[in-house]
């Protein structure tokens, strides 16, 4: 123990292999763990941290899921909620690669239609969600089979 | 090869101009088979499958395709089906899909036609889902104009009624939006306004469009009213029905200040919104449209089944 650890290595230690979600908005943490269906049974081991100081952003969350990577397509969907995200996949400890995160053209079965006379929420049926996105800012997407609409306000609802 | 050809018909989103005019012009053409018989589709079977129940848009389809020689199996209501036993749509449908050239599909579910569309290899109709869109009631409400008119193009439309949540209403704007349409009035009680939804499909077509609240405000301006029936059960309070049915419903009076050439249209059933009394009056078209709806459905076969040359 020589040097005094910083804030951050307090809260949560490097990660060896997988992702960091950073510039998350303030308590949107578990939202974007929900919309990723990660529920913590599936063994990863996952940090969170809520309301921390940020320049870019004032306050905001991070979520590091190790031994995990996700694809840019299944994690261009944390747009949806937290539209100011950045992913940095980490390998052996370095970061390999850093994106934004932008709402992609279609969303396949991530989220669910809250239009009950939707055919996709018919019981028993082998049928997957689909959203067509129509706007991105601001966001307004649109369900692919009862052509509903949809704004940011909902997309907690449909998780 | 006309576009036309194995299409499925979901929405009117899906059609253009140029599709819906030819669709008039073979129509036109169908009338005076309409009540004789054409032998273009003797080795066709149309499936009919109606999970919700229809008069107007079940017989008129079978009719059309019985007048043009071919033939027709289905079932109106999923009492009578493996439905009833638990089957899925996907299944019903993908049974339909090897029994039939071409599926009728009615469903009160909001996008079943468009999955339907994906599970089967043959052509799908929508005949009405849910209160999302009923694309062959447009074709046939078009054509109406079309005929009556003379054009669909430069013309001032007041729809009336239910604007939320009726589905021909949001079939028949989508296929105004394909003509160079003067403007629109929008006129319903506040609680059945339009929804964004269908607002959005006039601004992006650029069609001039207000809402009102008052059908004697605008009656003048118009060439065509279009009528749709307020259903009770959609507002949520009766002393809120009974107050609207009154102010929503066609009088002589109103009709007093109308243009001359202006054509009433609904597209039935009709409950108390349009009088017996209006049906006398020149204005009135609604049976007509009603009637018209045997040639376009004998032309949008004849299309999807690729016969159109064959038409004498």
């Amino acid at each position: 123990m020589s040097s005094k650890p910083s804030e951050d290595q307090l809260l949560i230690r490097k990660i060896r292999d997988g992702i960091v979600i950073d510039h998350i908005p303030a308590s949107k943490a578990l939202t974007v763990l929900r919309l990723l269906k990660i529920t913590g049974k599936e063994g990863l081991r996952v940090a969170l941290v809520m309301n921390v100081e940020s320049r870019k952003i004032g306050v905001k969350d991070i979520i590091k899921i190790e031994g995990r990577e996700l694809s840019r397509d299944e994690l261009s969907i944390i747009a949806l909620v937290a539209p100011t995200a950045t992913i940095n996949i980490i390998r052996d400890y370095r970061v390999v690669s850093k994106f934004k995160v932008e709402v992609p053209d279609s969303i396949e079965g991530a989220l669910r239609c809250l239009n009950t006379r939707c055919i996709t929420n018919k019981p028993n049926e082998p049928i997957r969600t689909k959203f067509v996105t129509i706007s991105r800012n601001p966001l307004i997407i649109k369900c692919h089979y009862c052509g509903t609409y949809y704004t940011e306000e909902d997309i907690e609802k449909m998780l | 090869m006309s576009k036309w050809a194995s299409r499925d018909v979901i929405s009117m989103i899906d059609f253009d101009r140029e599709e819906l005019e030819e669709l008039f012009e073979l129509a036109l053409r169908m009338e005076k088979y309409a009540h004789s018989r054409l032998s273009l589709l003797e080795d066709k079977i149309l499936a009919v499958a109606f999970f919700e129940p229809s008069t107007r848009t079940r017989l008129s389809f079978e009719t059309a395709m019985l007048r043009l020689g071919g033939k027709v199996i289905g079932f109106s209501g999923e009492e009578a089906t493996s439905i009833a036993k638990g089957e899925s749509f996907a299944d019903t449908i993908r049974m339909l899909d090897v029994y039939a050239d071409a599926i009728v599909v009615r469903h009160y579910l909001e996008g079943a036609a468009k999955y339907a569309a994906e599970i089967a290899d043959n052509p799908v109709i929508n005949a009405g889902d849910g209160s999302q869109n009923h694309p062959t009631q447009a074709m046939l409400d078009l054509y109406t104009i079309w005929r009556e008119l003379g054009r669909v193009d430069d013309i001032t439309v007041g729809v009336l009624g239910d604007l939320k949540y009726a589905r021909t209403i949001r079939s028949l704007i989508e296929g105004l939006s394909k003509f160079r349409v003067r403007k629109i009035y929008l006129i319903s009680p506040p609680a059945l306004k339009p929804r964004k939804e269908l607002l959005d499909i006039l601004e992006r077509a650029g069609i001039r469009y207000e809402y009102t609240e008052r059908l004697q405000d605008v009656i003048q301006d118009l060439d065509v009213l279009y009528v749709v029936r307020i259903q009770r059960e959609r507002l949520p309070d009766p002393v809120e029905y009974e107050r609207i049915r009154g102010s929503y419903r066609v009088t002589i009076d109103v009709l007093r200040r109308a243009k001359d050439s202006l054509i009433v249209l609904h597209p039935l059933p009709r409950v108390d919104e349009l009088p017996y009394e209006i049906d006398q009056t020149k204005h009135a078209r609604y049976f007509r449209q009603a009637a018209y709806g045997v040639p376009v459905r004998m032309a949008l076969l004849t299309l999807i089944f690729d016969r159109a040359d064959k038409v004498p």
